[in-house]
């Protein structure tokens, strides 16, 4: 179910002298099925703009469209929004509260009234979701590895089933592996739920790897909204807000302005591999050719 | 002997369940030698729980040796009437920027350390001052630390330490929970007293970034040092590295691939520049072999 | 935002308040507190009002600051007024139904707002022109004496100025949490007192294992930072008595002594007047 943002706005402190203007006329569409990457640099309005999608912020102006309706209409469910709208919050390992993972895992769908079986069904499903063993659902939480815990907190949004998850820096903390195992279970998911996922983040080389649609975020407003190719172009706009491309735009860019004439759309590895292999297959050529 | 020299150090806890029987024991470092000379810059890699943090902590006389024995500046870390010369020669940065910071006042921080040695306070004053300049926070130092970044927070950290006047500045992870801008002020602010103050860093990261510069680098799996060197050299083994759930520089993995494909790239690409000219040696040097190669 | 609010309602402003010793200011206020209860009479209070207007009028803080902490006891306040005024026996003032002013309740109310309603902006002017740091340090140094008698008086000033520095971080930490469990559909508010006490389970577990946890690494980095209590400890911002507060000393005593004697000898010689 789509969101759609409404020139929305957001000010901390409105009517004092310290307000500041968080978010500031943002105008979005969210449709089913996107991988989409959230970017901008700590204080962009990044974290209060995914707030806003499950009500949890109220916008100070503007509206938010769930499926069609107003979300802060007064005969709106918030809680329906919520189980629907799954947020994971930075270092969600911090929520767990439960004796043993399992339970931890069905609190989310305990507090939508489900029937026991329900409950338990979905708890387990999130679990197989995140890619977490058998072995581990009832032991503590408090025992697990970081990458493990994180896995479980996830897995807590996940059993509410959502038809959107957003992910506030998902990977903070973790060791490259756990980064990559975390990512690619993500995406795994994504696949095979169909679900919508919003990813948060400020590293360029995580996200571009990943989603199909990138949204740059720039003192509470979208600087960018386009695919990741378009927007790493930008790469010189990227880094005076303190941002950049991921590092293999930037070798492209050393072969280009030394006289290579590669592509300037290089975002990953594997393109970088294929890009390089074609300008030496060419320059083969036109060897034999001489 | 170096400013800090590990000897068959093994570091040993026992694992208790909720009753406290001994459910069994874990051996967090696992026979470790290091020997590390005044001035240079050290990185020591490895994934979460490798053990790089507790081998940290012996360092600074925080844990003590199981067996084996490690010396600061000479002296034994398990003599008790050294700990405070030793913490005092070795200071500590950690992970988390909001819980090492004491003072309500950026600069009342960063004189704490100074306070605990018995600094005069004419002379604390000067080191604070100094201390902030060095790592660019001296506007600062005013402001309550609650107001700041990540990255300035851990900055006032670095400058806590550095007031203590300590020959070996020990950072345990400090740029985990930092984003970009963050760990980029920390590192240049690092790499700024390595170079301009002499003063010996030994670096925990997973950042393969951040171990560019240094002189050597140590990297732990399970407790034991399994692969050392130049960044160079540690960087050559991007297999390896990835076995050890770490990573490379993007630009080391892209020359790798290539090697993989059959370029004559180099093991160890660090910079771009370097990316580039292995590949201008391809062409002018080995011009025919790849027109046979993709002929 | 929660990491903004400023404990203690401090005011920074450049006064030569703000500039006294805290030990000074401390002092003050507990004698100015004993004041009100020493003075008698209207003569006694004027002087009292008189020390107030000035010191307030010193501190640069605007005064509705001050009022401010008068609003969170304006209940208790209008309580004890009440009662006083209407329970107190004596000679009949005003008479409605069984209700019976007399003349001392009257007395005794009036009084009894004077104190408590002087007694709150006399230690608001401390607090807004103290930061709770200086307090701290001035605490410790006043309570030095009772080390003597095994009192840790550096380690109590020590975990006040840590708890005051963890509070804004932990109120924000309980906003992340109470927000991500929020997330997942918590509720906080429904129910009767016994649900909403077991609602703030998942609340205060994670609460209360982040602050272990914090506690943990903050002594770890005070250890590592050479901290071993307050022997051999010397200080940034030592304590040393300035010219202006002994000068303060002075006139507060003079307050007392002029406080006391307006309360006693003004009416004496107005009778003597009037005889």
């Amino acid at each position: 179910m789509p969101i759609i943002l409404d020139k929305v706005s957001h000010i901390y402190g409105e009517d004092t002298a310290m307000a500041v203007k968080a978010l500031d006329n943002i105008s979005l569409v969210i449709p089913d099925g996107q991988f989409i990457g959230l970017i901008g640099h700590t204080g962009s309005g990044k974290s209060t703009l995914v707030q806003h999608l499950n009500g949890l912020m109220r916008a100070t102006s503007g509206n938010i469209y769930f499926n069609g309706q107003d979300i802060d209409e007064s005969d709106f469910d918030k809680k329906m929004l919520r189980s629907k709208v799954g947020l994971v919050f930075q270092y969600p390992e911090h929520q767990l509260f439960e004796t043993d993972v399992f339970s931890d895992v069905c609190f989310g769908p305990k507090n939508l009234g489900l029937s026991k079986k329900e409950i338990e069904l979905r708890a387990y499903e999130a679990l197989k979701l995140v890619g977490l063993e058998d072995e581990y659902f009832y032991q503590s939480p408090f025992d697990l590895s970081g990458g493990q815990k994180r896995r479980v907190a996830i897995a807590g949004v996940l059993a509410m089933k959502p038809d959107i998850l957003v992910l506030d820096e998902p990977t903070a903390g973790l060791d490259p592996k756990g980064r990559d195992e975390i990512l690619d279970q993500i995406l795994k998911l994504k696949v095979e739920t169909g679900i919508t996922v919003l990813l948060v983040s400020h590293s360029m080389d995580d996200v571009a790897k990943y989603v199909d649609r990138i949204i740059v975020m720039n003192r509470g407003s979208v600087l960018y909204d386009d695919i990741p190719k378009e927007v790493f172009k930008h790469y010189q706009e990227l880094e005076a807000i303190g941002l950049a491309a991921p590092q293999v735009t930037y070798i492209m860019k050393e072969l280009r302005d030394h006289g290579y004439n590669v592509s300037d759309e290089i975002t990953t590895i594997d393109e970088a591999k294929r890009e390089i292999k074609n300008y030496f297959t060419e320059l083969a050529a036109m060897q034999r050719e001489r | 002997m170096g400013l800090i020299k590990v000897k068959d150090l093994i570091y040993e806890y026992i694992r208790r369940d909720e009753e406290g029987n001994v459910e069994g024991i874990t051996t967090a470092v696992d026979d470790v030698n290091l020997d590390i000379k005044q001035g240079d810059f050290v990185a020591v890699l490895g994934h979460n729980g490798s053990g790089k943090s507790t081998l940290a902590k012996h360092l600074n006389a925080i844990l003590y040796p199981t067996e084996g024995t490690v010396w600061v500046d000479g002296k034994d870390t398990k003599d008790e009437a050294h700990v405070w010369d030793i913490r005092q020669t070795a200071g500590m940065v950690f992970q988390n920027p909001d819980n090492q910071i004491i003072g309500q006042i950026v600069e009342e921080d960063v004189g704490f350390g100074p306070e605990n040695m018995g600094v005069p306070t004419k002379e604390i004053w000067e080191r604070v001052e100094e201390s902030l300049k060095a790592v660019g926070m001296y506007s600062f130092r005013k402001f309550s630390p609650n107001k700041l970044s990540g990255g300035q927070k851990q900055r006032v950290s670095i400058a806590g330490v550095i007031a203590m006047h300590p020959k070996c500045i020990v950072l345990d992870e400090p740029t985990a929970m930092l984003d970009p801008m963050g760990r980029k002020e920390v590192i240049r602010a690092v790499r700024a007293l390595n170079d301009v103050e002499q003063i010996t860093v030994i670096l925990i990261t997973h950042y393969m970034e951040e171990v560019i510069y240094a002189d050597r680098v140590y990297v732990m799996d399970k407790g034991k040092v399994t692969l050392q060197g130049t960044p160079r050299e540690v960087f050559s083994e991007v297999e390896r590295l990835k076995e050890l759930r770490l990573d490379v520089p993007q630009v080391t993995l892209l020359a790798h691939e290539l090697a993989k494909e059959g370029f004559p790239m180099p093991k160890g690409v660090l910079t771009k520049q370097e990316f580039r000219e292995a590949l201008e040696r391809y062409i002018t040097e080995g011009a025919n072999e790849y027109a046979n190669y993709f002929g | 935002m929660l990491r903004d609010i400023t404990l203690g309602q401090y005011y920074q402003a450049d006064s030569v308040i703000h500039r006294l010793d805290p030990r000074v200011k401390l002092g003050t206020t507990v004698l100015f507190i004993i004041s009100l209860f020493l003075f008698y009479g209207f003569w006694g209070y004027l002087v009292a009002a008189l020390f107030l207007a000035f010191v307030i009028k010193l501190s640069k803080v605007p005064f509705r600051f001050m009022i401010k902490g008068m609003k969170s006891i304006v209940f208790l306040l209008s309580i004890t007024i009440l009662f006083n005024l209407f329970l107190t026996p004596g000679e009949p003032l005003v008479q409605i139904w069984i209700f019976r002013i007399t003349k001392e309740g009257a007395r005794l109310a009036l009084l009894l707002a004077i104190r408590l309603a002087f007694l709150i902006i006399g230690s608001s002017v401390m607090t807004l022109t103290t930061t709770p740091n200086q307090l701290t340090d001035g605490l410790e140094k006043m309570l030095k004496p009772l080390n003597k008698v095994k009192v840790p008086v550096h380690e109590i000033a020590m975990m006040m100025s840590i708890a005051l520095r963890f509070i804004p971080i932990l109120m924000e930490e309980t906003d992340k949490i109470m927000k991500a469990q929020l997330a997942r559909c918590a509720d906080f508010e429904s129910g009767n007192l016994i649900k909403k006490a077991k609602s703030l389970v998942p609340l205060l577990v994670p609460l209360f294992i982040s602050a272990f946890r914090r506690a943990n690494d903050l002594a770890m980095a005070m250890e590592a930072r050479c901290y071993r209590g307050g022997e051999y400890r010397t200080k940034m911002k030592p304590l040393h008595y300035q010219k202006r507060d002994y000068i303060a000393y002075g006139i507060v005593v003079c307050y007392l002594v002029a406080g006391i004697a307006a309360g006693r000898l003004i009416p004496m010689l107005l009778n003597n007047i009037v005889i």
